[in-house]
């Protein structure tokens, strides 16, 4: 059912609520940005500078050491064309790889179907969290989604801990008899059996794991830890997302998107030195995206909806680096108000595809799109 | 009172409504099952959790801003409404003429949808036809405020044949073109603000101003059409008359209805019961609540081959749940740990994927919706302390001197839960999980006791079953 392998791994952490790339990474040399940012700026003398112009926000320091060791690729003015500043609605075009129409496929779940079409590893993708990311939703397609890793599975309210086991065993035994029942039971019962033997196997990764690294203890790390886990344990597994937020800073941004960030570079600087301790750190990619950035101006304490935002890929064989292009912040340059994305979603996508999953990235993102080189190999 | 009775009573209440418990099965078999259908198509007096209370408890419920606590708002009527079938359709409109909070940032004007649904669906179906398409909320979901006299932008034309009325297939392109030329200058007020503040959604939380149909007249085509074969100057309103009178309308219509009343694969028996729904429809000028006596008073949804015959969808087994347990009968803080339950199984309220609508039927069970489905009902069901499971734990101790042998206690739970119909292999593991602590006694019960929370074990590994997923 699994195959045991080292298998290579896209892990995507998604920013939810529209991270503000303005203060993620820093354009502390160009004056515009202090012009427009009256408050909501950070310092130059606190940015951790990759370059004289740009830099990261000085909460992401784990990060900057994995840039420093080239394995972060920061893909500037990232979107698509005509921006939308609703969460919902953008985050769905991300969710889909489909900006005009409303898409009903989620582009890591058309992943999952090419990758396994008969549905053979219930664990081909894994989301931590609860419910559902649509960016994993598709017809048909079985993603495991582990609100807790501990408690991953049925019945996790029984505390006696005989009795859970025995009903277990009752669940078991009513969803294995399969043959000869019409196919809406045969379905239930291969799906019953799914979620049984998933969870089973899903729960036999934090027994497997040792590990010198200590994770920080907010809930984005306690996913990251769980990620690696299931990674380690060779799972099969090849597709893992979770998310963090709320980025929404609409107000005391620089206290909150600081926590936030100290969250994110946290846990994937930890997640990369576990993989890094047992081998496994070119196995790797993390994707880390989220649906919009901010206004350029700030309203006060905080920043509006906008466009235009950033997003990086983390691991050892990324080929680190600048990619796309800062967007402008000269007047003449901005798209009411906002940063101008120059290039889309769907090209960096469609390289993760290509790539590094294995998969003919076009049916899935919707179109052809031009590729960064992402990757060492 | 005969247990057949009791069966066919409880699958009606599961159907048109979100199941009943034994003594609300009771009640209704004494009346009778037509006097029932008619207590449930009659939506007069729902009787439902008072909006005073909830805004007692619920700021956010009392603006009806955000997606959550909407979807929320609309659960605590669905689990307190006494006609259950207002909401059991408002709950089949909202998938049939699926508007989504994506792209509206707007929850406000779909719970006025869903008001308009409860108001007028059960009424004639081209009255709901118009209804939906003044509707501020679907105007802005298809875009038709940028369908212009002068450049028509044919989404809701294209969907109001397609996925609202006829389907695919009984008309062409021009059609299509001649139908959104018709509803050009159906718009909202204030549109051209309205629709930039739907779509930048910049400035939460200032930008929510209700909406409200407006009709431009200067920007409506008024050159003739030529649609479906009639030629004139038609307005969205001849349009819509137009298509209630078509065949494939009546077909599209009742085939729905019976797919979310009946059974989610229509045979041939299914399809003779969808073609009297056909002749109700025409015979009663398209009254939805004259099609849907039809159908409930009909030999086929009466008979073994419905029961048993839709996946239950997670609104179903949610609010169902609730309701067999009688819990959360009153607002409390943190409700969205229930409601949000629809979503993590795969139906948001207010939230469906696309235009489209669900995936319905087996589309609804995946290994992940799955498990959010039997723990979600389990740990519903298995709570003792709720008021409708302690009513199931007494009517238990009543069986006989109130000691009951594993397979009698195996079997009221599945009869009290329903009844509902365990096939032998599923039965027999439930009777030896009813043994593991030999036979039951409950004639010293203390609540809360060991005994009972026996019961609230079993009915959790019934609310597991392959069976309980099914309505």
């Amino acid at each position: 059912m699994t195959s045991n392998k080292r298998e290579k791994g896209l892990i995507v952490i998604q920013l939810s609520g529209g991270n503000d790339g303005l203060n993620t990474v820093v354009p502390y040399g160009m004056g515009e940005y202090y012009d427009s940012r009256s408050t909501v700026h950070i310092p130059q003398d606190k940015v951790l500078p990759l370059t004289d112009e740009i830099g990261f926000n000085p909460s992401m320091a784990p990060m900057k050491s994995l840039w420093d060791e080239g394995k972060v690729a920061v893909i500037q003015g990232i979107g698509y064309e005509n921006p939308n500043r609703s969460h919902f609605r953008s985050m769905d075009i991300w969710h889909t790889a489909e900006p005009d129409a409303i898409g009903a496929e989620g582009w890591l779940g058309r992943v999952v179907r090419d990758l396994d079409p008969q549905g053979e590893n219930v664990l081909t993708a894994v989301n931590f969290g609860r419910g559902l990311p649509r960016a994993l939703g598709c017809p048909g397609v079985s993603v495991a989604s582990v609100g807790d890793l501990e408690t991953y599975g049925l019945f996790p309210d029984i505390e006696d801990e005989e009795l859970r086991m025995f009903t277990l065993e009752a669940f078991s035994r009513m969803y294995g008899n399969v043959a000869g029942r019409d196919p809406v039971m045969s379905l239930l019962s291969k799906t019953g059996q799914d979620a049984y033997v998933g969870a089973d196997i899903l729960r036999t990764a934090p027994a497997q794991y040792s590990s010198t690294v200590e994770y920080r203890s907010d809930s984005l790390s306690k996913n990251a830890k769980s990620i690696a886990q299931v990674f380690l344990a060779n799972l099969g597994t090849k597709v893992y997302y979770t998310q963090h937020g709320s980025f929404d800073t609409h107000s005391g941004e620089l206290l909150t998107h600081a926590q936030l960030w100290e969250d994110v570079a946290g846990a994937v600087g930890s997640l990369m030195e576990d993989l890094g301790e047992h081998g496994r750190e070119n196995d790797a990619a993390v994707l880390i995206f989220s649906e919009f950035g901010r206004r350029i101006k700030d309203n006060g304490t905080g920043s509006d909806h906008g466009s235009g935002g950033v997003a990086f890929l983390v691991g050892g064989d990324v080929n680190g680096g600048l990619y796309g292009q800062y967007p402008s912040l000269q007047e003449a340059e901005q798209l009411n108000g906002d940063l101008r994305p120059n290039n889309d979603f769907r090209s960096t996508y469609s390289a993760i595809l290509d790539k590094w999953i294995g998969v003919d990235p076009d049916p899935i993102v919707n179109g052809q799109f031009e590729q960064f080189d992402l990757f060492r190999n | 009172m005969s247990e057949s009775n009791i069966a066919l009573m409880s699958h009606l209440m599961r159907r048109a409504g979100f199941g009943a418990n034994r003594d609300e099965l009771e009640r209704c078999v004494e009346q009778g099952y037509e006097a029932t259908v008619e207590e449930l198509l009659d939506t007069s007096n729902p009787n439902n959790m008072p909006d005073d209370l909830i805004r007692r408890y619920h700021v956010e419920q009392s603006e009806l801003r955000d997606l959550a606590g909407s979807a929320a708002y609309w659960m605590y009527r669905m689990i307190s409404t006494e006609s259950p079938l207002e909401e059991k359709m408002a709950l089949f409109w909202h998938g049939l003429f699926a508007t989504g909070y994506a792209k509206l940032n707007q929850a406000r004007s779909q719970l006025n949808q869903v008001e308009m649904f409860r108001r007028s669906g059960l009424g004639a179906f081209d009255e709901m036809l118009l209804e939906i398409s003044k509707d501020p909320a679907m105007l802005v979901w298809l875009d038709n405020q940028d369908n212009h006299g002068d450049a028509i932008n044919e989404n809701y034309g294209r969907e109001l044949l397609e996925l609202f009325s006829m389907g695919i297939g009984n008309y062409t392109e021009d059609d299509i073109k001649e139908c959104a030329r018709a509803f050009t200058g159906w718009t909202i007020g204030n549109a051209e603000y309205m629709s930039v503040r739907a779509y930048k959604d910049s400035i939460w939380p200032y930008g929510r101003i209700a909406w409200h149909f407006d009709y431009r007249e200067e920007d409506h085509d008024t050159g003739e059409k030529t649609f479906l074969g009639e030629t004139g100057n038609f307005d969205g309103d001849d349009i819509v008359q137009i298509i209630s009178k078509q065949d494939a309308t009546a077909e599209f219509v009742c085939t729905r209805l019976f797919q979310f009343f009946a059974a989610d694969e229509v045979d041939e028996q299914g399809s003779r019961c969808i073609a009297a729904m056909k002749e109700t429809y025409f015979e009663s000028g398209y009254q939805i609540r004259d099609v849907l006596r039809t159908l409930f008073n009909s030999e086929y949804f009466k008979s073994g081959e419905a029961r048993f015959a839709r996946v239950k969808g997670p609104v179903e087994m949610v609010v169902g749940a609730v309701r067999m347990a009688g819990s959360h009968q009153t607002p409390e803080l943190g409700i969205e740990r229930v409601s949000n339950n629809m979503l993590y199984m795969g139906q948001g309220l207010l939230q469906p994927p696309t235009v489209e609508g669900w995936h319905e039927g087996v589309e609804w069970i995946d290994s992940g919706s799955l498990v959010e489905r039997v723990n979600f009902a389990g740990k519903e069901l298995s709570d003792v302390s709720s008021p409708g499971i302690r009513a199931i734990i007494d009517r238990l101790a009543s069986t006989g001197v109130g000691v009951l042998s594993p397979s009698e206690f195996a079997d009221g739970c599945v009869d009290l839960l329903g009844p509902i119909a365990v096939g032998e292999d599923t039965r027999s593991v439930l009777v030896d999980y009813a043994g593991r602590q030999g036979d039951l006694d409950l004639r010293d019960r203390q609540p809360g006791d060991e005994s009972e929370q026996r019961v609230g074990n079993m009915l959790r590994l019934i609310a597991a079953t392959r069976e309980y997923q099914l309505a």
